[in-house]
């Protein structure tokens, strides 16, 4: 640490005013407080506030919370890999190379073309560098297929960074959610390689016989009528991976999906991170959920086909909903502000991601859709929740 | 590309082209423009751009409409009892697209195709309907027949880039060519491009470059 801070302090001369680095001091700057805390104090005079997180800690808060899908996904990428391809047997290590060989340039990838824009942005804009790439930089890779196209990652980095957020004006003005931007441009600019059975990664090895790359999701929308999806989702996979798409697997999270989807368990973990330091909001968290299981319910009850019947606790645990609930939904830029506004937002993506997975086919998963559609609504959402609020205080005021 | 386009219509210009009569020309192209600058027509210009071919006679057909129109309406602006003025209008645009229609029907039938319903739409053309009330009503011949050609092109030229952009970007080829191929590349198409979310994104972007440019802002 010390040998990086000389580093930094004996270079600092030639970025500061009348050095010959002089226009590219925000590119120092940014450099200097992501990796020591800021030495600058308040004024004397006005608020003082006494604490060291400042948006980079705060973002580094969610890069944490996101390690434990972002290892696990690693993992599960080599073990669906060599479960497709049949050798159940494959070790640890094996699983854990291959999963690294698939998912490591995607993040860098991800970072680079990232990174690289805001640095030219706020070079040109001759403002700070935003910290808020560091989160989205993750994010984008978590909610890739493993085989995805590398430039196609660097197009819709640069897509979702350019489009998505600065335009609106940077960190912090953004409307929708920008990793889900990125996904949602790949999504409808080449539907062929970010849906159906790319799952899975298989690279040039054969796949065992009997090999589907069907998601849970797909499983579920293909059932026939008069067949439960229960027992379709119990029995596939057998022969070359017994249980894939049991409850509990489900919920723990070896199956094929994105890289940091699959599992609810390490989702759940984030959360709790999450919500202990303060950084992403429960009400949001748990009224996705909520919104989520009460549309599923409230279909159990109206019936029809067998994906409606589907018992509601499987829709928490199939797809990206746990995922989205915990990582997407919580972002504090682009979500509801007020704190009832906080219950309607979750509530409405928990219900619309249901109604959007069962009722549409042509979009097998609906927590991306869910979260940009109700993006573009939180201040609406605000919007009533304070007018109610006026209305209220004004009746209640005795003048 | 503004002052290009500008200077080819000034060359055939007689006196009719003084500096004033040269702006309602130029003013569309960039600081007055129809798309980008009054927000006017993006219905269409989302619609017809996919493809530059149809981009390019859509915007010709609009110019042709909204030019002869504002002539028209112009020789007529002192007899027209304002009461009645819109349907008058009216029926005179009707009277042009209806024209324009069949001859696109006529000489260029796939095109015609593909534009569908949207040469018939330049009736309810906020363009066309917005120089008319604006500019022929309170102007003589000469002046609107200008006003009417430079709106067109204005709408022309952000189609036709819009268009390109789409084209390119889509499905790889310029009016039908296929300029990836062509060098040898493999191009995949960017389905994106081709939903009017893409046209949307492209029409902001031109927005974006064209007053980080010209230094335009709202005033309110």
């Amino acid at each position: 640490m010390k040998f990086l801070r000389n580093q930094l302090d004996k270079v600092k001369h030639s970025f500061e005013k009348g050095g010959k680095l002089e226009k590219y001091y925000y590119a120092y700057e940014a450099i200097d407080t992501f990796l020591f805390a800021p030495n600058t104090t308040n004024d004397v005079k006005g608020a003082q506030i006494r604490d060291a997180v400042d948006l980079k800690r705060l973002m580094m808060t969610v890069i944490i919370a996101m390690v434990p899908c972002l290892l696990f996904g690693i993992y599960n990428v080599g073990h669906q890999h060599f479960m497709a391809i049949g050798q159940a047997g494959a070790g640890f290590a094996d699983k854990l190379v291959v999963g690294l060989w698939q998912v490591l340039p995607i993040v860098v990838i991800s970072y680079g073309v990232g990174l690289g824009i805001e640095f030219v942005f706020s070079i040109l804009r001759k403002h700070p560098v935003n910290e808020g790439f560091l989160v989205t930089g993750m994010l984008i890779p978590l909610v890739m297929p493993p085989d995805i196209p590398l430039w196609q990652v660097g197009v819709a980095t640069a897509f979702a960074v350019i489009i998505g957020k600065e335009a609106f004006g940077g960190t912090g003005m953004n409307v929708v959610n920008v990793a889900l931007t990125a996904r949602a441009f790949l999504y409808f600019a080449y539907p062929t390689d970010i849906s159906g059975g790319v799952w899975t990664y298989l690279g040039d090895a054969q796949a065992v016989a009997g090999y589907s790359g069907a998601t849970p999701l797909a499983v579920a929308a293909e059932t026939v009528k008069g067949e439960s999806v229960v027992t379709a989702l119990n029995t596939f996979g057998a022969g070359w991976n017994e249980g894939v798409f049991t409850l509990q697997n489900l919920f723990i999270g070896f199956r094929p999906g994105s890289i940091g989807e699959t599992s609810t368990l390490m989702c759940l973990i984030g959360a709790l991170i999450l919500i202990i330091t303060g950084t992403g909001s429960w009400k949001i968290i748990v009224s996705v959920f909520g919104g989520a299981y009460a549309m599923a319910l409230l279909l159990n009850a109206i019936g029809g086909s067998p994906f409606v019947e589907l018992p509601a606790h499987y829709h928490l645990v199939i797809g990206g909903l746990a995922f989205g609930a915990v990582f997407m939904a919580t972002d504090p830029v682009t979500a509801a502000q007020t704190e009832t506004g906080k219950w309607v937002y979750g509530l409405l993506i928990g219900m619309l991601t249901i109604l959007i997975r069962v009722f549409n086919p042509a979009y097998p998963e609906g927590i991306m859709l869910a979260i940009l559609f109700m993006n573009v609504f939180a201040p609406v959402i605000d919007y009533i929740v304070v007018s109610a609020n006026k209305k209220r205080r004004i009746q209640r005021a005795t003048v | 590309m503004s002052a290009a386009v500008a200077e080819v219509v000034e060359k055939k210009s007689e006196p009719l082209f003084s500096k004033k009569n040269r702006k309602l020309i130029s003013n569309p192209l960039d600081i007055d423009n129809p798309i980008t600058v009054q927000v006017l027509g993006i219905c269409s210009a989302l619609a017809v751009t996919t493809q530059m071919k149809p981009a390019l006679v859509m915007s010709v057909a609009l110019m042709v409409v909204t030019a002869s129109s504002n002539v028209i309406i112009s020789i007529m602006r002192n007899t027209i009892p304002s009461r009645i003025r819109i349907i008058v209008q009216l029926a005179v645009v009707a009277t042009w697209v209806i024209m324009v229609d069949q001859l696109l029907k006529a000489y260029v039938y796939d095109v015609w195709k593909q534009l569908s319903v949207f040469v018939g739409l330049i009736i309810t053309n906020c363009i066309v309907m917005g120089r008319l009330e604006a500019f022929a009503m309170g102007n003589k011949p000469g002046p609107s027949l200008l006003d009417g050609i430079g709106n067109g092109l204005g709408y022309g030229l952000i189609l036709l880039i819009v268009g390109f952009f789409r084209e390119l970007l889509g499905g790889g080829s310029i009016f039908g060519f296929k300029v990836f191929e062509a060098m040898g590349v493999h191009y995949t198409g960017n389905g994106l491009m081709l939903l009017p979310a893409g046209a949307c994104v492209i029409v902001g972007i031109v927005i974006w470059v064209q007053r980080s440019i010209n230094g335009h802002r709202e005033t309110h």
